[in-house]
């Protein structure tokens, strides 16, 4: 009996390890598929320079507040459209711990300005001249606008453009009590 | 356990079909093997116990015995097969080199076949999950199927003594009977085989001559191969050991080499592109027929930095130089256990700067400025009181319902409008396109056009980290010792059986029994010892007598 016992623990063991090994290789897989950034999960902080003043503007000063990161670009129709639904929504909700940060991947800051002036937008915008900040969000299509929390977590990740009504109930999602 | 004892005095596990010691077929396992049938042995494994076909209680059992069977491994192979080759009919999702997403994509490029492929999530095979399972289940069926057939395949080598019962002589594939054997015979023969590099072990007259049992182990040792290379493509889902990207990165641009944390830039200091000399006497006879020119070097001359200090993502980090170097195709930069690849260019595909010269009616030139498309620059002072300011720029210049507007950042196409004033005040309006300067109005004072454009070129860079190919070498480099170690080698056995005044001879081997037959025919020449007969030809001719 105990060689018995003792064959059925060496089965165990072995088929313990090979199975484990099989669902830790399906774990590590389904996560590299999957996206980094998802409604939950902090925010990624980043600094860049308000191009109106010059200023930095960096995420995580905004805690406390509900703040909307929408990136865009100037060559991107679909953005366009949305701009001044923003741009209305930014004045008023601003009062009530409301922030806009449009981060621009253009290339030439030249075509942001002409664009931003055009428009008359009056909530600031950011210059993501490198890339980084939309590499650290892993923004594939443009529009997409990130909606966070004052605690600095994600409520929504919308990628696509939205209308005045959509928008509207996104941010008071987000507006601090 | 239920042991099971030979006449021989040796004791054997259950479910041997020969006696580990003597060789006698153990009563009531003969079906196991099939020996019930047969005249002759079956000498897989030699008999031994696989307890895979024995015991069959608990659930751990039952899977193990699952795995266990070649059978199970031959058919999760052929799945496999199977489900890779339908793979390989649609481009996976990674290379299928369109902007639609791969829900569209298959539907529209290649019909409901196409839809089908997307939906069973063969778009993306290597990496779903049913994919890797099979290839997980291979794996846990090489290790079970090896380790079952190994263990009692190696006792049971281990435990064979020289003297045989006389039912396993007879009913060995090569036997002999002779009668009246002289001991001198017999020494010559045990001599002769012995000179053939045969082991000797002797028992009361009875011999064993053995030559290369570990030819035995080459599948077990080509199995290790194989465990060893599904590990090594376990290792390369780590992004630490391995990852491949992509970047681009323009003449003159430093940018970011991704999937490393940030950690390192890249500068393209320089993209040369060169092409095969027409007038080279030694190219002309093979670009007789080439219309195009044909390039001969693809180079990217690069200068790599590591980041010194980490700072918050957006903004600029200081940069050490750590190396610099000129890529090619096929011959690459390595840093720190990264590789960088050249393997696309955009030649000349984007304006750098555009000179723009600006003269009176007469023809006498006021001056001139630059553009460069990367400078947000709109005033310039070109000279005797004139300036000129840019008012709208489009990288890439395309018209839309809302008006002039560009498709991208990059500029391939720039448009630019501008005014040109001068020192009275007055103000006159030019637009730029492909290298073309128009008066906005209709009689202008000045004579505007591009002077020079500099293009440049986008380098296409593949950044590679691989530390799993060693792993794979020495996978596969167990795998070939194997596969020599089994093939080239052949575990040939000979009994000497005396009994009475009689001389039995019986032989195997695990292949090549010509060989075998071979060894024996030359150590018995000159000896009255008969000829071992093959019985399998023989039966099978009396079969069709």
């Amino acid at each position: 009996m105990h060689k018995k016992k003792k064959r059925l623990i060496f089965r165990t063991i072995i088929l313990s390890v090979l199975v484990i090994t099989l669902i830790f290789v399906l774990i590590i897989n389904f996560q590299r598929n999957n996206p980094i950034l998802a409604a939950g999960d902090t925010a990624p902080d980043f600094m860049l320079a308000d191009l109106e003043t010059g200023d930095d503007i960096q995420l995580s000063e905004n805690h406390g507040k509900g703040v909307m990161i929408n990136f865009w670009a100037t060559y991107c129709e679909p953005c366009k459209e949305e701009m001044p639904f923003m741009d209305e929504l930014y004045e008023k909700y601003k009062d009530d711990g409301f922030e806009i940060i449009a981060v621009s991947v253009d290339r030439n800051e030249m075509v942001i300005r002409n664009f931003y002036e055009r428009y008359g937008l009056s909530f600031p915008i950011v210059h993501d001249r490198k890339g980084a900040v939309m590499r650290a969000y892993q923004i594939s299509p443009l529009p997409t606008s990130i909606f966070i929390n004052p605690d600095g977590t994600i409520e929504h990740i919308i990628k696509s453009p939205l209308n005045l009504e959509y928008l509207d109930s996104y941010i008071q999602e987000i507006l601090p009590n | 356990m239920n042991k099971i004892k030979c006449e021989c005095g040796h004791i054997n596990h259950e479910g041997t079909v020969l006696c580990e010691s003597c060789g006698k077929p153990i009563k009531g396992n003969q079906h196991i093997d099939g020996n019930d049938k047969t005249k002759l042995l079956n000498m897989r494994y030699d008999g031994s116990a696989r307890r895979s076909q024995t015991y069959n209680r608990t659930i751990i059992d039952k899977t193990w015995n699952f795995f266990s069977s070649v059978k199970v491994g031959v058919w999760l192979i052929v799945i496999t097969l199977i489900a890779s080759g339908i793979g390989t009919i649609y481009p996976q999702e990674l290379h299928k080199q369109s902007s639609l997403p791969s829900s569209q994509f298959y539907e529209l490029e290649y019909g409901l076949p196409g839809k089908i492929f997307y939906q069973l999530g063969f778009h993306n095979m290597y990496s779903s999950w049913w994919y890797i399972t099979l290839l997980a289940l291979i794996g846990i069926s090489l290790v079970i199927c090896s380790l079952d057939r190994y263990v009692p395949l190696r006792r049971a080598l281990k435990n064979q003594r020289p003297k045989r019962n006389e039912v396993f002589i007879k009913r060995q594939r090569l036997f002999s009977e002779s009668n009246k054997v002289s001991g001198e015979d017999k020494a010559q023969f045990i001599n002769k085989l012995k000179k053939k590099g045969y082991k000797i072990t002797e028992q009361d007259g009875h011999v064993l001559a053995e030559k290369n049992r570990f030819s035995r182990w080459g599948p077990y040792v080509n199995h290790i191969g194989l465990i060893l290379i599904l590990l090594a493509g376990i290792l390369r889902l780590f992004p630490s050991i391995y990852f491949e990207d992509y970047l681009w990165v323009r003449e003159g641009e430093t940018a970011l080499i991704p999937s490393t944390n940030e950690q390192y830039y890249i500068e393209n200091e320089q993209f040369i592109y060169e092409v095969y000399d027409r007038h080279d006497e030694r190219f002309q006879e093979a670009l007789k027929n080439e219309e195009f020119d044909v390039p001969s070097n693809f180079q990217t001359n690069a200068i790599i930095y590591k980041v010194k200090e980490e700072v918050i993502t957006g903004q600029e980090p200081e940069l050490e130089e750590i190396t610099r170097g000129e890529i090619r195709l096929n011959e690459p930069l390595s840093f720190d256990g990264i590789t960088l690849y050249q393997q696309g260019t955009q030649l000349q595909s984007e304006y750098k700067t555009i000179d723009i010269v600006i003269r009176d009616e007469n023809g006498q030139s006021i001056g001139n400025f630059v553009f460069d498309t990367d400078e947000d620059l709109r005033q310039y002072d070109i000279g005797s009181g004139y300036s000129v300011e840019i008012l709208e720029y489009y990288p890439q210049f395309s018209v839309t319902e809302q008006g002039p507007s560009s498709s991208s950042k990059y500029p391939r196409n720039p448009a630019l409008i501008f005014s040109l004033h001068s020192p009275d005040g007055d103000e006159e309006r030019y637009f730029y396109l492909l290298e073309e300067v128009l008066p906005l109005a209709e009689d202008s004072n000045y004579d505007v056009e591009v002077a020079s454009a500099d293009l440049i070129t986008a380098s296409g860079l593949l950044v590679k980290r691989d530390r799993s190919l060693w792993l794979f070498g020495v996978g596969a480099t167990i795998f070939m010792i194997g596969v020599v170690q089994g093939l080239y080698w052949h575990h040939r056995r000979i009994w000497i059986h005396p009994k009475e005044d009689k001389l039995l001879i019986a032989a195997h081997t695990n292949k090549n029994w010509f060989g075998l037959k071979k060894d024996i025919e030359q150590s018995i020449e000159n000896t009255s010892i008969t000829m071992v007969n093959d019985q399998q030809e023989l039966d099978a001719q009396s079969k069709e007598d």
